[in-house]
């Protein structure tokens, strides 16, 4: 590997610890490819270089004192811009939030500052996490770094494409509905949303609260899960957090699927996934038989109506959500001549049509006489979607289906359909109703040389199943293509 | 108003007193400089989730054993939403159909007669910041700009709503007053109108006796019980009027105005308003077991209205017993010196009489005095034995009051002592009678009534200090044995 922006987390660790490299050489590497790509991709919001050498060279000093933060000590990463940062910008992708330098830091930000970890920056996210492609971002979108005409997915399309081209040796993004592992199909790396709960949402612009979930990005499925072993852990700060000890996670990577019972969704094999979508993961039931699982399908019924139910729980939460950015203390304000006034016109300037669109869709699905039918509705179908998952696990030990129905799509295809982008998420919202983790693992190239991924979904506080069988695939899959914006020498634009 | 019947509800926002706010690690401090007492949380930044303070549902849960409510096992928060400036997230976290508390009762007396009125719920809330108008009415409408204080932003407040079982203005006072003294008793909050710690709002309907309820209009703005007495009286008058006029009431929220003694329309249409109301998704369900149910009912004190007839029942008159436990510590130093031993009915007139007064006078608190349980026990033996009578008893009470020192070193010191002793006394008796020899032979031919003059001519010639009780003995017998 000549470039260290190439590293994987553990090679870079290594290469650390055996002195051949120091973090401020593999941070400059970083910087330097971030230099060549980000004209490219616009994976970053905010990239400070000065601020990344600086944390550099304290992790650098601190390893040299006999001070090991483990793994990700000294390894530059970058985290979702809705992620709050004290002192560095975080805009949630929104113009509402433009300028806005929040006072504290994220729970997971304090966690991975702690263990000496590297922060390069802000990536690239649609609006509020609300889109599947970052297209919705109110700062441009940001490009597949397997063919910049194409989406890099969403809405942590930022980390996912940062981490596929080597901007960031690994990243955290937030899923709401699919937001990580749907990105990390789609730009050919691996991301995991864990259990709901598992990892504090404290700093965590909210968009569903009771579906956001922070998981990491990384080019393999040991660094996934080691990048997820620093975040997780109660935290006082969220009631919602979970208090138990923290379960297992990268302890059966060497384990193999040998014995292991695996499910494939009957409803997320056939009709609206893409041929060469469908054939690859197939090919990939096959070999996770042949490798000694027990490989069966199985059916979730309700999974059918999970994503017409997610259109309305998410969108009424991220309405409440989203009420509090009114002009009145922080970010955006657009004068009026009264405070009523003033506050719509805030509102009506620093949202995007997406953001505005789930905002009205939420207010009604909330409203007298609508609550019943709509809201109300689709807390059964949730209740639903989790007796389905926990029926299909008296069977199987995980589950496993395409990430997304399809590979990345050309820039501009959907946004003028929302229905068509929504539609994205089929294969993953399931998943966030139920409140278990999910991960996606590339697997192959289609004809176009666009990455496919492949999804496991195991049952709440089961990461250590999900990553047992994802390290399998990851062997089995023998996947190491890279963007070849990653591997050539491209000249800023 | 014949014919007429009033039908009030009243809905009551208690500020608990905790160390910190609800849902965030703020202190809870009255008369703090403006945003000083603030974070994220309450501040309501972007990112930022509430978590629950244990010590106020503690609270709560205190409040609603002490209505004898049933305390919900799964109670949940919910968000209310709505936009105001003073709201920092534009939603408060409150309760919506599974409150900690429902179904109580608390017990008044007014006009004589005793009433129960229900509580339907107490549930748990979020207090908002505080807008300070720059306009001459203190109103946003015509105000040139707004100040935002959120100190109080995100403090624990308790609402305890009322059935509409109240029926005239001196019940709703009645009301009111009696859930202060039970909020105080707990010590969960001081309970001040004039602070803002506690705040009540009515809901006033009329209709003729029989008829189904008429259509309510919500006061608020009281700042006294008196005001919230008078702007209830204020509102039936003027709904009656409205309606014998051919007129209807308006489902409205008004403004209780004190200088005028009126109400005005604040808003009206309330019930359009829709809050939609969801569950917390920041929050889960809160479980509160069988074990910490029976715990909170154990821990209650004793409550005002028991204590009130428990004083009552040993010889204290009523109005003594309420004053005594109205204001807390003249009750406890009641219940001490009666525990010493002393007699109840004396100490009872003596707190709720002479030390009401002395304290009014001063401007002054029990506890800034130094009368102790020990002072009035030992006053209480004086009178007892006759060594002092009642008036020097209160002359005596003052001093110790003011810190002069203990009753018998008072009475002693300033020549209080009562001559009691009969030796003594009866040669004082035979002069007076000597003196009088009219008098005596009018008693003697069985008139008794100029005993009383007697009686005087002996204290005049003792200077005061002879117990009437023993001369008034000495007369008689000395009449019936000539």
């Amino acid at each position: 590997m000549s470039d260290l922006a190439d590293l994987t987390v553990s090679e870079a660790a290594s290469s650390i610890r055996r002195g051949e490299a120091t973090s401020l050489e593999i941070t400059n590497a970083v910087i330097a490819r971030a230099g060549v790509t980000e004209s490219h991709l616009h994976a970053y919001l905010t990239f400070d270089q000065d601020a990344a050498r600086a944390a550099a060279q304290a992790a650098d000093a601190a390893l040299a004192a006999g001070d090991d933060g483990g793994l990700f000590h000294g390894i530059p990463i970058a985290l979702k811009d809705n992620m709050t940062t004290r002192g560095t910008e975080t805009t949630a992708g929104s113009k509402i939030l433009s300028g806005y330098v929040p006072p504290y830091n994220a729970t997971v930000v304090r966690r991975l500052q702690d263990r000496h970890a590297v922060i390069l920056g802000k990536t690239n996210l649609d609006e509020f996490a609300m889109g599947s492609s970052t297209e919705n971002s109110a700062y441009g979108p940001t490009r597949n770094p397997w063919d910049t005409d194409r989406v890099p997915g969403g809405s942590s399309g930022g980390s996912a494409a940062a981490v596929a081209v080597g901007s960031a040796l690994a990243a955290l993004g937030s899923d709401t509905g699919g937001s990580i592992r749907q990105p990390a199909s789609l730009c050919g790396i691996v991301g995991v949303k864990p259990t709901y709960g598992l990892v504090s949402r404290y700093g965590l612009i909210a968009f569903a609260s009771s579906l956001d979930q922070i998981g990491p990005f990384a080019r393999t499925v040991g660094d996934t899960a080691a990048l997820l072993e620093v975040i997780v852990g109660h935290d006082i700060h969220d009631a919602t957090s979970y208090r138990g000890d923290v379960p297992p996670i990268s302890t059966a990577l060497e384990t193999g699927v040998a014995g292991m019972r695996i499910g494939v969704v009957k409803e997320l094999s056939g009709e609206g996934i893409d041929d060469e979508v469908a054939a690859a993961c197939r090919a990939m039931y096959e070999k996770l038989a042949a490798a000694g699982a027990e490989v069966t399908e199985v059916s979730l019924p309700a999974s059918e109506t999970a994503l017409s139910a997610y259109y309305l729980i998410a969108p009424a939460e991220a309405s409440a959500n989203l009420a509090r950015f009114d002009g009145v203390r922080y970010g955006l304000r657009v004068d009026g001549d009264t405070t009523e006034e003033m506050m719509a016109r805030t509102r009506a300037e620093g949202f995007g049509p997406e953001v505005a669109r789930r905002i009205l869709l939420g207010t009604y699905a909330l409203s007298a006489g609508y609550y019943d039918a709509f809201y109300g509705q689709a807390q059964k179908v949730r209740t639903l979607v989790r007796r389905d998952f926990a029926a299909a696990y008296e069977k199987v030990d995980v589950l496993v289906s395409p990430t997304s129905p399809t590979t990345a799509f050309p820039i501009g295809e959907r946004t003028a359909d929302p229905l068509s982008m929504y539609y994205a998420d089929v294969c993953t919202i399931a998943s966030n109703l139920a409140g278990d983790p999910s991960g996606s693992i590339p697997i192959a190239l289609d004809s176009a040389a666009l990455p496919i991924g492949f999804q496991i979904m195991a049952p709440a506080l089961h990461e250590e199943q999900l990553f047992r069988v994802a390290a399998e695939v990851e062997r089995l899959a023998e996947f190491r293509q890279r963007p070849e914006l990653a591997t050539s020498e491209v000249r800023p634009a | 108003m014949s014919g007429w019947e009033a039908v009030i509800g009243i809905e009551t926002h208690v500020e608990l007193q905790t160390e910190s706010k609800m849902f965030c690690g703020c202190p809870v401090r009255f008369g703090a400089e403006p945003n000083t007492t603030v974070c994220p949380v309450c501040l309501g930044l972007p990112g930022a989730l509430p978590v629950p303070n244990e010590e106020a549902i503690e609270r709560i849960l205190r409040i609603g054993a002490a209505f004898e409510c049933t305390l919900v096992e799964g109670s949940l928060f919910h968000r209310k939403n709505y936009f105001y400036p003073d709201l920092p997230k534009n939603y408060q976290i409150t309760q919506y159909d599974l409150p900690f508390c429902i179904d109580g009762h608390l017990d008044i007396e007014a006009d004589g007669e005793e009433v129960r009125v229900g509580i339907t719920r107490v549930h748990m809330e979020e207090d908002t910041g505080k807008s300070i108008h720059g306009s001459e009415t203190g109103r946003i409408h015509d105000a040139e700009y707004s100040l935002l204080d959120f100190n109080r932003s995100g403090v624990p407040l308790v609402e305890i709503v009322s059935e509409p079982d109240i029926r005239t203005p001196e019940q709703a006072r009645a009301y009111a007053a009696e859930l202060q003294r039970v909020v105080r008793s707990l010590g969960v909050s001081d309970a001040r109108l004039e602070e803002g710690s506690v705040r009540f709002d009515a809901n006033i309907s009329v209709r003729r006796a029989g008829d189904d309820f008429g259509t309510r209009a919500e006061v608020k703005n009281m700042n006294s019980l008196r005001s919230l007495q008078r702007a209830i009286a204020y509102e039936i008058d003027r709904q009656i009027a409205l309606i014998e006029s051919g007129s209807e009431v308006v489902q409205e929220t008004r403004h209780w105005d004190e200088g005028s003694g009126k109400t005005s329309s604040m808003r009206s249409k309330e019930e359009s308003e829709d809050y939609r109301y969801f569950q917390e998704p920041d929050l889960v369900p809160l479980h509160v077991d069988q074990t910490w149910r029976d715990r909170v009912f154990a821990g209650l004190p004793e409550l005002p209205a028991v204590r009130r007839h428990r004083i009552a029942a040993t010889g204290v008159d009523r109005q003594a017993a309420a004053v005594m436990v109205e204001a807390g510590d003249l009750a406890d130093l009641f219940d001490e010196a009666v525990s010493l031993g002393s007699e109840a009915r004396t100490v009872g007139n003596w707190l709720s009489g002479d030390v009401v007064a002395y304290l009014r006078r001063n401007e002054t608190t029990l506890a800034d005095t130094h009368l102790q349980a020990e002072h009035l026990q030992e006053l209480a033996v004086m009178v007892g034995e006759g060594a002092l009578s009642s008036t020097a008893a209160k002359d005596v009470l003052a001093r110790v009051l003011a810190g002069e020192g203990s009753p018998r070193a008072i009475a002693e010191q300033h020549d209080l002592l009562q001559i009691s002793d009969t030796g003594a006394l009866e040669a004082e008796v035979e002069a007076v009678l000597a003196d009088n020899p009219d008098v005596l032979a009018k008693l003697q031919s069985g008139d008794l009534k100029p005993i009383g003059f007697l009686v005087g001519q002996v204290m005049r010639a003792t200077g005061g200090k002879a117990d009437p009780k023993v001369v008034s003995e000495l007369i008689r017998n000395k009449a019936t044995a000539g």
